[in-house]
């Protein structure tokens, strides 16, 4: 079956008021961003607040729906077949399409005449094409309350629309028109699971992992940039590695035991707001859970708070362990997610944690280290670099 | 960069007469096994091959299968044993071997083969009495390998071989010599044992040939069915290049032995000289080979220094890793009774015949600078 244009379809940002055109243009940008790597020429229009792909002739269906499946802000897509003005071609083209995914056992024909010249009108093209595919397919029975399938049909100016087969988008907004924030990626289970939702939300990225060599292996960065290279799967992200290992040394050599990982956390933190700032990010995204391990408790996220301004969205906050890797799994990052790597975070986990730490205890713990000079430190040993989708880092 | 390669336990660079052999052969198609004039060509390098392999064992040539490698090797020596042999009796082999003899066993385990694992001593060597006590009862089938991986330690298989020959001449011998092979004489007959793996790319050849010798054909079954090649216990196309690889590499090992050993004891021992004074205990037994050194650093974690040798260009080895999840110490360690602290900073150095002085210096002064940069870790971090 070929089809020559793909119908897109999307829900919330149809309610954004004055934004609206905002939204759309920047759907339709990442939609062609996310077509890019299929090497066609794809024309993507937006008619009357709609978006529609011309899908050249040769092109790959399957592959431009894969691709769709992974832009925010869309909640269904269509295939379309466009015809002549003629009941004939329109009927032809709707029995081509009934059969497009095997052939069901119940139907209706929904019509649309917006080309108010076409001699059917919606109720008569529903009864005439209705009765042309009973005739074709004998067996074949209308269910006008639960169709198995619903033949489509759109009449307008430049010809007739007929589409049946609607894949489920991602939803969410399209990534970007709700600005940027930095997402704190380990190579855990739950802060790619963080981004991920954040970027559901329409925030693009700044990844910031921390690597402290020779405490973690190179295997544990490949991780993390195989991780940011599935989240980019949806969105272009920078990711930056900021190299940890001097402010790790300085809290080592300063910080009682059971602080260590209080104090390592808000030098991610303040890191982590410089960074975002430097990038006109407004807010910090981390992969935090509330009693997923003894040191999330609020007195903990309270305490590693009280270092920044920006506001810290906690995606993953009051997700059961289980619901966070299902959606794992669904995006693709599990399997990587639990390959046996180490992070900072768990080579360096005492063996008593203050588990509610308070903000006086750890001011106090900071008393002998220079602050501004490690922040300042941590962001000249970053390195920086654009992540654009692309299954071939998988 | 500067480098200093000494993984050469995990494996060793080709050496530049295998390049050349395995260069030559690259325009080699022909499959051994067709019967037009470039097959036979192929088969008479492979029948060459063979015949500088056997000789390093001082074997026939008939008597050697080509594998895949040390695990296949060992996979078919044992599976391929006890699918033939009818014989009642337990499996007997050590805590210290290789995981691809210690996993089989662990599989031969859950099937309902009863095998009895053999303690070392802190030496890393296998208690001939306990092998004594085994032998009270019926045995199937004995394999201990003849260089540990891990320490270096030789094990003394002639003693094994004498005590079980004497209790019990029928049992099945099998010597996993992967380690020992070019490094001290492996000679399956002057030893008596009966099945024997060893792989080409720890002395120098390519990764991804090995074999097994077998005094009897009769010993085995396949564990690999096809086109009947290795006289049908190994069927598939011959990995003709690392076969011809093996053959040149044997053929440099047999010749360069008591050299290889001269030279790579010399650089043992300037190694040693170079550790003197730092924070670290020598695991590796005095008497093992000198090609494998095994050192632990107390307080450091070895996966640590592993990284930060690393980044100047030393490559090392933390032995058979612990993989990682905490807690989790190597079998070899845990079998010569170390403390945690002492396994968590093992570290092994392995050298080759190819392996220079100024490699092992450069080395020496890394782990100098290392131990140093990284001291006020020492002692934190580590469970």
């Amino acid at each position: 079956m070929t089809y020559d244009k793909m119908l897109l379809r999307f829900g919330e940002v149809g309610l954004k008021g004055k934004n609206r055109a905002f939204f759309i243009r920047a759907l339709a940008a990442n939609v062609r961003r996310a077509l890019k790597p299929l090497g066609q020429d794809f024309r993507v229009s937006t008619p009357y607040g709609r978006i529609f792909i011309d899908l050249p002739g040769d092109c790959d269906t399957g592959a431009v729906v894969d691709a769709l499946g992974k832009v925010f802000g869309l909640v269904s897509f269509s295939p379309v077949v466009q015809t002549e003005l003629t009941l004939e071609a329109i009927a032809h083209a709707a029995r081509q399409e009934l059969q497009a995914d095997g052939l069901p056992k119940t139907f209706k024909v929904a019509a649309r005449r917006s080309l108010k010249t076409f001699p059917l009108d919606s109720m008569e093209l529903n009864r005439e094409l209705g009765g042309i595919l009973l005739q074709s397919f004998p067996g074949l029975k209308v269910d006008l309350h639960q169709p198995e399938r619903v033949v489509n049909v759109e009449v307008r100016p430049e010809g007739a629309y007929v589409f049946s087969r609607v894949f489920a988008g991602a939803g969410g907004l399209p990534v970007g028109v709700s600005g940027k924030g930095a997402l704190l990626l380990s190579g855990g289970i739950d802060s790619p699971v963080a981004g991920w939702m954040a970027m559901k939300r329409g925030i693009s990225l700044e990844a910031v992992y921390f690597d402290t060599p020779p405490f973690t292996s190179p295997r544990a960065l490949a991780k993390v940039e195989k991780l940011a290279g599935i989240l980019a799967q949806w969105a272009p992200l920078n990711l930056h590695v900021v190299n940890f290992t001097p402010v790790q040394r300085s809290i080592m050599e300063h910080v009682p035991e059971e602080l260590t990982i209080t104090i390592m956390r808000r030098f991610m933190f303040r890191v982590a707001e410089a960074l975002a700032l430097r990038e006109g990010a407004l807010a910090l995204i981390t992969g935090e859970n509330v009693g997923q391990v003894a040191s999330q408790t609020l007195e903990s996220l309270r305490t590693i708070n009280a270092v920044v301004s920006l506001p810290v969205l906690r995606p993953v906050v009051s997700l059961d362990k289980v619901e966070i890797m299902d959606i794992a799994e669904k995006i693709g990052t599990y399997s990587t997610s639990i390959e046996p790597h180490q992070d900072c975070c768990t080579l360096f986990v005492p063996s008593h944690p203050r588990t509610k730490p308070t903000v006086a205890q750890a001011t106090e713990a900071e008393r002998d280290l220079d602050v501004p000079a490690l922040v300042a430190l941590a962001l000249e040993g970053t390195e920086s670099r654009k992540l654009v989708g692309n299954l071939s880092v998988l | 960069m500067k480098e200093s390669y000494l993984d050469n336990a995990a494996t060793t660079p080709l050496s530049p007469q295998v390049r050349e052999a395995i260069s030559a052969a690259l325009t080699l198609y022909a499959n051994p096994a067709s019967l037009h004039r470039p097959g036979v060509e192929a088969e008479k390098q492979v029948d060459a091959a063979r015949e500088n392999v056997a000789r390093l064992l001082g074997v026939s040539p008939a008597s050697l299968v080509f594998t895949s490698g040390g695990t296949e090797a060992n996979n078919l020596a044992i599976k391929g044993f006890l699918a033939r042999s009818r014989q009642r009796g337990r499996l007997v082999t050590s805590r210290v071997e290789h995981p691809s003899v210690l996993e089989v066993f662990k599989e031969l385990e859950s099937r309902g083969y009863e095998v009895l694992y053999l303690p070392v001593d802190d030496r890393c060597q296998v208690q001939l009495s306990a092998l004594e006590e085994a032998l009270a009862e019926p045995v199937k089938l004995v394999s201990i390998m003849a260089v540990n991986n891990e320490t270096g330690a030789i094990q003394p298989i002639k003693e094994i071989v004498n005590l079980v020959r004497a209790k019990q001449p029928e049992v099945c011998i099998h010597v996993d010599a992967v380690q020992a092979l070019g490094k001290i004489p492996v000679r399956p007959r002057e030893l008596g044992v009966n099945l024997v793996s060893i792989s080409a790319h720890k002395i120098h050849g390519a990764k991804g040939t090995g074999a097994l010798y077998a005094d009897r054909r009769d010993l085995l079954l396949p564990l690999i069915h096809g086109g009947g090649q290795e006289a049908g216990l190994r069927s598939g196309t011959e990995n003709t290049l690392g076969i011809i690889g093996f053959g040149c590499a044997a053929r440099e090992a047999e010749a360069n032995m008591a050299a290889n050993q001269g030279h790579v004891t010399g650089l043992r021992h300037q190694f040693l000289q170079g550790l003197q004074n730092l924070p670290c205990k020598v695991i590796s037994p005095a008497d093992g080979v000198p090609y494998i050194v095994a050192v632990s650093f107390p307080g450091f974690r070895g996966e640590v220094l592993l990284h930060a040798l690393s980044a100047y260009g030393v490559y090392v080895s933390t032995g058979a890793a612990c993989s990682g999840k905490k807690g989790q110490m190597s079998h070899v360690a845990e079998a010569m009774g170390l403390d945690r602290e002492t396994a968590e900073g093992l570290l092994r150095f392995s050298f080759s015949a190819l392996t220079t002085e100024r490699e092992v210096e450069y080395a020496v002064q890394k782990i100098r600078q290392v131990l140093a940069d990284l001291s006020f870790v020492r002692g934190r971090g580590s469970r």
